[in-house]
């Protein structure tokens, strides 16, 4: 061939940036809801907190407000309940559905800096937990306005700034928690398990063994995550809580995210 | 452009690829060729960085893979078609891979076209798509970034004929402007037609590498052969023994050790009509092929006379 001996053997890279990061994430927000599940998990996470909401405030609509006393923050907590159920399957679907549809292997070939990828679809997936909460709250001022109408004695509108981030970093923290365990086991089902176990079975655990050992009622406030975050509702926290907060958070979320991406970042894709 | 260094790949104890090298140069299409678990893949994917390999190294214009800034605009990749989100739309697809570029979105219509998916199969989710439309999304997915080296794994799996001529067509003018095209395949047939140089892998070690020139003289020993037929076949071969030319029934013809213009000129004089006359060493580079790759045959090794006669 000819042009074999016109073009030198290299690639010239020097007019190439390497992709921006604000790009990664954007690809990676657009591919949360590009495909019908992605779609679905994230409507049906804001449509039932939508519908809780509704029937709650059907309910104390209803009812006087010695019988269904209703703030602001209770809204707000009835759709924290939906949300945080929900929230981690959308953080455990973002890492899995790479593995489960086999999408890796293009993803990390356009991207082989993997740890970037993984960091964009964590920040994606956080935009999607600030997108649920604003909606959440924004659902909870309505329905408490037209409680505020519906029933006498008006609206109590107590809720504050400690309501509203502890409402953001506990599902920010629960969005997190699905992650994490996703990029441990990298596998929907698993993960999906996991974190409901570890959601729900857990604390059955840690009041168990804090009612039978009494060494146990004392370390369990360290490891026990969902407890530890109760008091982000109710801020200051004191610096005994913050100690609980992190060490149980580097138990149940650091520990779990470092060695999945350890684990991604050596892992062959198939 | 594309160098590969004492590769070797380990899976436990087992040998994947075993220590293998070879270059692939800018203007030409390398064939790599090899039976079932031969190590084509597993070295593919070592080159774009998908699996670390054990020993050994692989550049792509003097690179390693994950140093190439957006690397998608200077190596076009195809491991596996059927690896996309079966629910996104074709046209997804490859949206994605041009948002992740930085590319226009015409782009995205321009490669469409290329492959021949018209708007409303882009439309369709992939996981209604047909084997070929998945390789065709594969091939568009590859070319969006307009490279300068294809790494094309099966690229003709699922493709119908015309598909798969198209392709050939489209990769050798690839190769033409300057391109590096590296394709493997199982089939012989598919690549020798295209590949400037070909690369057989056995086991995952490189058994024969070179033209399809150079590898049907080794093939052969050197000896050329002819296959040919003529209305008079028995007559033919009787004058061709006179000659002292070795001559035996091969199919409906005859093979013979020896340049197909002395047949030829052998038919001439005794005024034999010839129906046919080519080189035969086709049937040699496939015998070649199966010999060399014999220890990772499933089927051992094989009978080959019948098929190759088939397939010439
Ligand atoms: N993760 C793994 N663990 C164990 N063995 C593996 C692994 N990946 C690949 N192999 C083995 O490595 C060998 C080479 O596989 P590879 O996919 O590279 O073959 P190939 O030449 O592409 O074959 P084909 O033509 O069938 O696609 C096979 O024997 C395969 O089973
Ligand atoms: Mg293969």
């Amino acid at each position: 061939m000819t042009t074999a001996m016109n073009v030198p053997p290299t690639i010239d890279v020097t007019g190439t940036a390497r992709i921006p990061f604000a790009r990664l994430f954007r690809v990676e927000l657009r591919k949360s809801a590009d495909t019908r599940a992605g779609r679905w998990l994230i409507g049906v996470t804001a449509g039932l907190s939508l519908l809780a909401e509704v029937i709650f405030l059907i309910v104390a609509a209803n009812h006087t407000p010695q019988d269904v006393p209703a703030k602001f923050g209770d809204f707000v907590a009835v759709s924290a309940f939906i949300s945080s159920v929900l929230l981690p399957v959308l953080g455990i679907m973002l890492v899995t559905s790479e593995w489960s549809q086999r999408t890796a292997m293009t993803t990390f070939a356009l991207e082989p800096k993997r740890m970037r990828i993984i960091l964009a679809k964590m920040l994606a997936g956080t935009a999607l937990t600030l997108f649920v909460v604003v909606f959440a709250l924004f659902v909870g001022l309505v329905c408490n306005a037209l409680l505020g109408v519906l029933r006498t004695g008006g609206a109590d509108w107590t809720f504050g700034w400690s309501g509203f981030f502890g409402f953001l970093i506990t599902q920010t923290l629960a969005m997190l928690g699905g992650f994490a365990l996703a990029c441990l086991l990298l596998n929907t089902p698993a993960a999906i398990v996991v974190f409901f176990a570890y959601k729900w079975v857990l604390p059955v655990l840690f009041f168990w063994g804090s009612s039978l050992m009494n060494w146990f009622d004392r370390l369990s406030p360290w490891l026990n995550f969902q407890a530890a975050q109760g008091p982000l509702y109710e801020m200051p926290l004191s610096g005994k809580e913050w100690g609980q907060l992190l060490v149980s958070g580097f138990v149940w979320l650091v520990v779990p995210l470092a060695i999945g991406l350890w684990r991604i970042r050596r892992a062959e894709v198939k | 452009m594309i160098k590969v260094e004492g590769l070797t790949r380990a899976y436990g104890s087992f040998l994947a690829v075993d220590d293998i090298s070879f270059e692939c140069k800018p203007g030409t299409v390398t064939g790599f060729l090899g039976p079932n678990g031969a190590g084509k893949t597993t070295t593919m994917r070592v080159m774009v960085g998908l699996t670390p390999p054990t020993r050994g190294e692989v550049t792509i214009g003097g690179l390693h893979y994950r140093d190439i800034p957006n690397p998608g605009r200077h190596v076009g990749v195809l491991l596996d078609a059927s690896a996309q989100h079966a629910g996104r739309t074709g046209r997804e697809v490859l949206e994605i891979g041009a948002r992740t570029m930085g590319l226009e979105s015409a782009r995205i219509e321009e490669m469409l076209e290329l492959v021949s998916l018209d708007p409303r199969e882009a439309k369709r989710r992939v996981r209604n798509y047909s084997l070929g439309m998945r390789q065709r999304l594969g091939i568009a997915h590859a070319l969006l970034g307009d490279p300068s080296v294809l790494i094309l794994d099966e690229p003709a799996n699922g493709l119908d004929p015309a598909g798969i001529r198209w392709m050939r067509g489209l990769l050798q003018g690839y190769a033409e402007r300057g391109g590096t095209v590296l394709l493997s395949s199982h089939l012989l047939h598919e690549v020798e037609q295209i590949a400037d140089e070909m690369i057989l892998i056995g086991n995952g070690r490189i058994v024969a590498r070179g033209t399809r020139e150079e590898l049907l003289l080794g093939a052969t020993g050197g000896v050329a052969t002819t296959l040919v037929t003529s209305l008079d076949n028995h007559a033919l071969s009787q004058a061709l023994t006179e000659r002292g030319l070795v001559a035996h029934p091969a199919g409906g013809g005859l093979r013979v050790t020896a340049e197909p213009v002395e047949v030829g000129r052998v038919a001439a004089d005794r005024q034999i009509v010839l129906t046919d006359l080519r080189a035969g060493n086709e049937g040699g580079l496939e015998d070649l092929f199966l010999e060399l790759t014999a220890d990772t045959q499933r089927e051992g090794h094989p009978q080959t006379t019948m098929t190759s006669e088939v397939s010439a």
